[in-house]
C-alpha cells in the first residue's frame, strides 16, 4: 500500500499548502461585521471548471495508484511471471505524446486567438488519441496470440486490467474531445473555446503522465528502481 | 427535564448491568489472563470517561435548561481549558495502549519451546496435524489434496510420513505445555476460535498464520469458527480436549500417521479416516438441508 | 472602532452570474432537476426507501436470531443474505447517500451562499447513476440464487465460491456492479460537493465562517473522492476474479472437493484494499453527522459552539488521520502481526481528536440556554451513543483487547452504536430542524417526541447489552446459535428481548415515516426562520427556498456561523448576513 500512501502524501501536502492560505489560525468571533477585507480568502481566482477537472484527476490519480499497490503487493508472491512487453508499446507512448503535444499547440493557439490552428491541432489530437488505442488493442493481440492469456498468470491479468483503465480514460476524454471539436467548428465564442480546449491539455497531459508511470511500472522499471532505492537505505 | 432523569438513569442502568449482568466472559483456560486484564483495564477507563461525560451534560441540560428571560453566557473558546482536556484525554489513551502494546508483543513473539500443532480449516470442519517423533511438520501444497490426502501433506517429504493426522475429529493437548499453533485452509477463511482460550486468528488458503497459547486447565472446549466461511459457518464446531501427560499420551498412541495412512490400501482401516471425513462433511450437509426444509 | 458597516459599504458579491438552468416543464422541474435541493430530496428519498428494506431485513434476522428454530423460511442462506444486505444498504445506499447526496445536496449550496451547485448537469447524473446502483442493488432479490450472501466485507475466497449465496450465481455479479455504478455517481456529485464549497462561497464567507455542517460534509466528501477508488480498484478485480477466471484475490483452493482454476492469489489483498476504503467509510459518515451535530447542538443551546478553530482542526486532523488506520479491521486476519503496533498506535492517537469534539459539544451545553426541542434531544442522544460506542472502539482498536473481542457481537454492538445508531440520530434531528426549510411546515411535535423516546431508548437497549454477549464470546454472523457451550439459557433469553426491542424501534420509524408525509400538508406553518438561526439556510426570502436560493441579490456573509446570546445585541442571534458590530469587547480582527 506504500505507492498510494505516497500520492495521499501528496495530495495531503496540496490541501495543507491550500489550508494553510486560509488563515486557519483567525479567530473569527472577532471578525464580525466585516465582509470585504479578505479578498483572496472567498474563491480562487482559476476557473472552477479547472478546479473541478484538477479534483477529478487526484481522483483519476488515486485510482491508478491503487492499482499500482495492487500490483506491486501481488507481485511479491511466487506465481509471478513477467510478460514481455510487445515494443508497439514505445510507440504507442510516442504517439500519446504526440497527442499532448498537439494539444499544447491548440492551447497556444487558442490563447492568440487562431482558430484554424486550434481545429488543426484538436483533429490531430484526436486521431492520434484514437491510434494511440488502436496501438494498445494491437498490442493486446499480439500477447494473446503470443500466449499471454489474461487468466493465465497475474502479469498479465494486471497488464490487461491496468491498460484497460488507462484505455476507458483516454476513451472518456475522447467525448469531452469531441464536444470542444464541435465548439471550435461551430465557432462557439473565444474564451469559451480557450477554456474548454486548456481542460482538455490538462487532461491529456495528466493522462499521458498516468500512462508514463503505469508503462514504468509495467516494464518492471519501477521495481528496479524501488529497489536500489531501498539498497541505498540500507 | 425528562431526559435529564433519562440520562442519569442511562449512567447508573449501564453500570448496575455492568455488574450485575450474568452475561460476562467464559472462564479462562490458557496463559492470556493478560488479555483479560487489559479488557479490565479498558473498562475502568472507558467507564468513568462514559458516566463523567454523561453525568455532566445531564447536569447541564438541568441547570441551564430554557427558562423564560435566561440567557447563553458568551464564550468562544477556552485554550487553557481545552489544553487540559487533550492533555488529560492522551494520558487515558497512553494508559490504555501501552498495557495493551506491551501484552500484544507477547502474543506475537512465540516461546522457543512451543509444540508446533497444524490446524486446517475446511468448509465445514476442523482438522489436525501433528509433527510426529520427529518434531517436524512436513511441507503441504493445496494443489494435491484429494480424498486420500485430504490435508495435502506432500508425500515426498520425509518429515511429512510420520506426521499424526487427526482428521475431522477431537484434538488433544497436553495442559501446560504452549502450543504454537499454525493455521492452514484449505479452501476459504476461517478462524480457530475457543473463546475460553481467548486467542483467535484468521485461516487463509494459501499461506499458514499462527498464534501461540497455554492451556491451563484440563476440559472439554469447543472451537468455533468466527470467519463467515459460507452457509455452513455456524455448524463448523469441533472439540479440543486438554488433557493430562498421562491421557494426553493414551491418546497420541492410538493416532496413526500419515505414512500409515497413505499406505497402500493393507487393511480396510486405512481407508477409514476419509471415510469419516465423508460421514463429517455429509453430516454438515444432512444438517444444512434440515435448516432449509424447516 | 465601526458601530456598523452598511450593506452597501460593501462592494456587491463579484459572482459571475451562474448560468442557472431554468426547468420548463413538469418534468424538468421534479424528475430529471438540476436544482441541488430537488437533487437532495430525490436522494434522500432513494436512500430511505432503500434503507426501508434494510430496517425490513434487519427484522427478519432478529427473527431468527431472538427465537431460534421458529421460523422455517429463514434458511442459514437467507440469513446470510439478509445480513448481507442489511450491512450494505445501511453502510452505502442509505447512510452514505444520505448524509452527502442529500444533506450535502441541500445544505452546501444554502450555507456557503450559492445559487447551486457549480456543475448541476453533473450533479443531475449523480443522482441517476445512484438510483441505477441501487436498481441493480434491488435486481440481486429477483435473481436466480438471489442476493450475495457474503458479508457486507464480501471477502474472498468466500464470496466467488459456491459455499456462499449468491457466489457462483448473479448475486455477488450484482452487488459488485452496484457498487462499481454507485462509485462513479458518488464521485460526479462529490466533485460538485467540493468545488461548490471551494468556489462556490459567497463574498465575505472565509473558510473560518463556515457552519461546521460545511466542514464535515467537505471533509467527507473529500475523504471519499480519495477512498472510494479503493473499493473500486476491489470490485472491478473481484468481478474480474468470478467472471475470467483471473487469481487477483483467489489462491488455490480445494472447494467441495474439487480443485479450482485460480492459483496464487492473495485474499489479504482484498482486504487491505476494502478497508482502505472501509475505515474512511466509517469517518465518511460520522463527520457530516459531528458537522450537524454541532449546529443543532450551538442553535438549540443559544450559545456559539464551544472551541470552532479547535473543532474544525479536529475534523481535519480526524479526515487525515482516519487513512492510516485501516489495518485495524485485520489485526487476526493473519497479516504481518508486527503491524499491529503501528495501526493500534495510530487508530487510538485518532481517539483524541474525537474526544475534543465530545468535549467541546457538552461545554456548549454549559452556561448555555438549552431548548429542549426535538432536534436538541437528538442530538444529546448522539452523544451519549456516539460516546458509548466510541469508548468501546477503544478496546477493538487496542491490538490484544481486539484479539478475543474480534468476529463476536461485541463488534456488532460497538460498530451499530458508534456509525449505525448514532448517526441515524443525528440524520433524525437534523429532519426535524431542517424539514421547515425544505417544506414551509412543522413535523408534529407529539408524534416526533414518541419517535425520539422510543429510538433513543430502543436502540440503547437493543446495542448496550449486546456487547456482553459478545464478551461472552458469542461469535457474529451465526444463522444458528444452537449447540453454543459457551451460551448459558440467559444469553439466549437476552437475545429475544433484544430482537422484541428491535421490532419495536422499527416500529416508531413508520411513526416517523407517517410524520414526515402527513406533516407536508398538516404541520403547522413554519415561517423563514422557526430556530432563530443565524445560518444562510434560514435567511432566504422564500420558504422552501426557490431556484437559485436567495432571490435577486446574493447574500453578503459578515460574520461567523456562531452569534448566539451576543453581549450588546438586542436579539440572542445575529444572522450571518447582517452588517455591524456588536459587543464591548469585540475589535475588528
Amino acid at each position: 500500500m506504500s505507492v498510494i500512501l505516497v500520492f495521499l502524501l501528496v495530495i495531503a501536502g496540496f490541501a495543507g499548502w491550500w489550508l494553510s492560505h486560509q488563515r486557519l489560525t483567525a479567530k473569527p468571533w472577532l471578525e464580525q461585521g466585516v465582509a470585504g477585507d479578505f479578498v483572496g480568502f472567498d474563491r480562487s481566482s482559476l476557473p472552477t471548471a479547472k478546479i473541478g477537472l484538477g479534483v477529478f484527476l487526484a481522483v483519476v490519480g488515486c485510482l491508478f495508484s491503487l492499482f499500482t499497490s495492487a500490483y506491486f503487493m501481488r507481485m511479491g508472491l511466487s506465481d509471478w511471471q513477467p510478460l514481455p512487453l510487445p515494443r508497439l508499446l514505445w510507440l504507442n507512448t510516442g504517439v500519446l505524446a504526440l497527442s499532448s503535444v498537439a494539444l499544447q499547440c491548440a492551447v497556444v493557439a487558442a490563447r492568440r486567438g487562431q482558430v484554424d490552428t486550434v481545429r488543426l491541432g484538436l483533429a490531430t489530437a484526436g486521431l492520434t488519441a484514437l491510434a494511440f488505442l488502436a496501438g494498445q488493442l494491437i498490442a493486446w493481440r499480439q500477447l494473446t496470440e503470443d500466449g499471454y492469456l489474461l487468466a493465465s498468470n497475474p502479469a498479465n491479468s494486471f497488464f490487461y486490467l491496468i491498460t484497460a483503465m488507462h484505455g476507458l480514460h483516454i476513451l472518456g476524454g475522447l467525448v469531452g474531445l469531441g464536444r470542444t471539436s464541435a465548439g471550435a467548428w461551430n465557432g462557439t465564442q473565444r474564451e469559451r473555446l480557450r477554456l474548454s480546449v486548456e481542460l482538455c491539455a490538462m487532461y491529456w497531459h495528466f493522462l499521458l503522465f498516468v500512462w508514463l508511470c503505469i508503462f514504468a511500472v509495467l516494464a518492471g522499471w519501477a521495481a528496479t528502481f524501488v529497489s536500489i532505492c531501498q539498497r541505498l537505505l540500507t | 427535564m425528562a431526559i435529564v432523569l433519562v440520562l442519569v438513569l442511562i449512567v447508573v442502568g449501564s453500570v448496575l448491568f455492568h455488574l450485575l449482568s450474568p452475561w460476562w466472559w467464559t472462564p479462562i483456560a490458557s496463559n492470556w489472563d493478560y488479555i483479560d486484564n487489559t479488557i479490565i483495564i479498558s473498562f475502568w477507563i472507558t467507564g468513568i470517561v462514559f458516566a463523567a461525560v454523561v453525568l455532566f451534560m445531564a447536569y447541564c441540560v438541568f441547570r441551564f435548561r430554557h427558562r423564560e428571560g435566561n440567557r447563553a453566557a458568551y464564550e468562544p473558546e477556552n485554550k487553557r481549558l481545552e489544553s487540559w482536556l487533550m492533555i488529560a484525554t492522551a494520558a487515558g489513551v497512553t494508559a490504555l495502549l501501552v498495557p495493551g502494546l506491551f501484552v500484544w508483543s507477547r502474543f506475537v513473539n512465540v516461546p522457543s519451546d512451543a509444540a508446533d500443532i497444524e490446524v486446517i480449516g475446511q468448509q465445514w470442519q476442523w482438522s489436525f496435524r501433528l509433527p510426529g517423533k520427529d518434531g517436524k511438520l512436513g511441507t503441504s501444497d493445496t494443489r494435491i489434496v484429494s480424498a486420500e490426502n485430504p490435508l495435502g501433506i506432500i508425500p515426498g517429504d520425509p518429515n511429512g510420513q510420520d506426521d499424526i493426522v487427526v482428521e475431522a475429529a477431537d484434538l488433544h493437548l497436553p495442559v501446560g505445555k504452549p502450543v504454537k499453533v499454525l493455521l492452514r485452509s484449505i479452501d476459504v477463511l476461517h478462524d480457530f476460535y475457543i473463546p475460553e482460550f481467548r486467542a483467535k486468528m484468521d485461516m487463509i488458503p494459501g499461506s499458514v498464520t499462527y498464534f501461540w497459547f497455554t492451556p491451563t486447565r484440563t476440559g472439554n472446549f469447543q472451537v468455533l469458527c468466527a470467519e463467515l466461511c459460507g452457509q455452513g459457518h455456524p455448524l463448523m464446531h469441533g472439540v479440543v480436549m486438554v488433557d493430562t501427560e498421562q491421557d494426553y499420551l493414551a491418546w497420541l498412541g492410538q493416532q496413526q500417521t500419515f505414512a500409515q495412512l497413505s499406505a497402500p490400501k493393507q487393511t480396510g482401516s486405512a481407508n477409514q479416516p476419509s471415510e469419516k471425513t465423508m460421514a463429517s462433511s455429509l453430516d454438515v450437509a444432512a444438517k444444512l438441508e434440515k435448516l432449509e426444509a424447516r | 472602532m465601526v458601530d456598523v458597516t452598511p450593506a452597501d459599504a460593501v462592494p456587491p458579491a463579484e459572482v459571475a452570474e451562474m448560468e442557472l438552468y431554468h426547468p420548463h416543464s413538469w418534468w424538468t422541474k421534479y424528475v430529471f432537476s438540476q436544482d441541488a435541493k430537488v437533487i437532495a430530496v430525490q436522494y434522500s428519498a432513494t436512500a430511505t426507501a432503500i434503507g426501508l428494506v434494510a430496517l425490513m431485513l434487519s427484522w427478519l434476522m432478529r427473527l431468527q436470531l431472538g427465537f431460534p428454530g421458529t421460523f422455517d423460511f429463514i434458511t442459514p442462506e437467507a440469513y446470510y443474505q439478509f445480513i448481507t444486505m442489511h450491512g450494505m444498504i445501511m453502510v452505502i445506499y442509505l447512510l452514505t447517500a444520505l448524509f452527502l447526496g442529500g444533506f450535502g445536496n441541500y445544505l452546501i449550496p444554502l450555507m456557503v451562499g450559492a445559487r447551486d451547485m457549480v456543475f448541476p448537469y453533473v450533479n443531475m447524473l449523480s443522482y441517476w447513476v445512484y438510483l441505477l446502483a441501487v436498481l441493480v442493488l434491488v435486481s440481486s432479490f429477483f435473481a436466480p440464487g438471489g442476493p450475495t450472501g457474503a458479508g457486507w466485507t464480501l471477502y474472498p475466497p468466500q464470496a466467488i465460491t459456491s459455499g456462499t449465496p449468491g457466489g457462483q450465481d448473479w448475486g455477488i455479479i450484482l452487488m459488485l456492479s452496484s457498487l462499481i455504478l454507485f462509485i462513479i455517481g458518488f464521485t460526479m456529485g462529490g466533485l460538485n460537493y467540493v468545488v461548490t464549497v471551494l468556489q462556490g462561497r459567497t463574498r465575505g464567507m472565509t473558510l473560518m465562517r463556515l457552519p461546521l455542517t460545511v466542514w464535515g460534509i467537505f471533509t467527507a466528501t473529500v475523504m471519499a473522492l480519495l477512498a472510494f477508488p479503493a473499493l473500486f480498484v476491489a470490485c472491478v478485480m473481484m468481478l474480474l476474479d468470478r467472471l475470467l477466471g483471473t487469481s487477483f484475490f483467489m489462491p488455490a483452493i480445494v472447494e467441495m472437493g474439487e480443485q479450482l482454476q485460480h492459483n496464487g492469489g492473495s485474499p489479504i489483498l482484498f482486504q487491505h484494499l476494502f478497508w482502505f476504503f472501509g475505515h474512511p467509510e466509517v469517518y465518511i459518515v460520522a463527520l457530516p453527522a459531528f458537522g450537524i451535530v454541532s449546529d443543532l447542538i450551538s442553535t438549540h443551546a443559544r450559545k456559539n459552539i464551544f472551541g470552532y478553530r479547535m473543532m474544525v482542526w479536529a475534523i481535519i486532523a480526524i479526515g487525515a488521520l482516519s487513512f492510516v488506520v485501516w489495518a485495524h479491521h485485520m489485526y487476526v486476519s493473519g497479516m504481518n502481526p508486527y503491524f499491529g503496533f503501528f495501526f493500534a498506535t495510530t487508530t487510538l492517537i485518532i481517539a483524541v481528536p474525537t474526544a475534543i469534539k465530545v468535549y467541546n459539544w457538552v461545554l456548549t451545553l454549559w452556561r448555555g440556554d438549552i431548548h429542549l426541542t426535538i432536534p436538541m434531544l437528538f442530538a444529546l442522544a448522539f452523544i451519549v451513543t456516539f460516546v458509548n460506542g466510541g469508548l468501546t472502539g477503544l478496546f477493538l482498536g487496542n491490538v490484544v483487547v481486539d484479539v478475543p473481542l474480534s468476529d463476536t457481537m461485541f463488534v456488532v454492538a460497538h460498530f451499530h452504536m458508534v456509525m449505525g445508531v448514532a448517526p441515524i440520530l443525528v440524520i433524525f434531528g437534523a429532519i426535524y430542524h431542517w424539514y421547515p426549510k425544505v417544506t414551509g411546515r412543522m413535523l408534529n411535535e407529539t408524534l416526533g417526541r414518541f419517535h425520539f423516546w422510543v429510538t433513543f431508548l430502543g436502540a440503547y437497549l437493543i446495542f448496550f447489552p449486546m456487547h456482553y454477549l459478545g464478551l461472552m464470546g458469542v461469535p457474529r454472523r451465526y444463522a444458528e446459535l444452537t449447540d453454543m457451550n459457551i451460551m448459558t439459557e440467559s444469553a439466549h433469553h437476552l437475545n429475544s428481548f433484544i430482537s422484541i426491542m428491535a421490532f419495536i424501534v422499527g416500529f416508531a420509524q413508520m411513526v416517523f415515516l407517517f410524520n414526515l408525509i402527513w406533516s407536508i400538508r398538516h404541520g403547522r406553518e413554519a415561517g423563514g426562520n422557526p430556530w432563530r438561526a443565524t445560518t444562510l439556510e434560514w435567511q432566504t426570502p422564500e420558504t422552501p427556498p426557490a431556484h437559485g436560493n436567495f432571490g435577486k441579490d446574493l447574500p453578503i456573509v459578515y460574520r461567523w456561523a456562531y452569534d448566539y446570546s451576543v453581549p450588546g445585541a438586542k436579539e440572542d442571534f445575529i444572522p450571518q448576513n447582517v452588517p455591524g458590530t456588536f459587543g464591548p469587547s469585540r475589535e475588528p480582527a
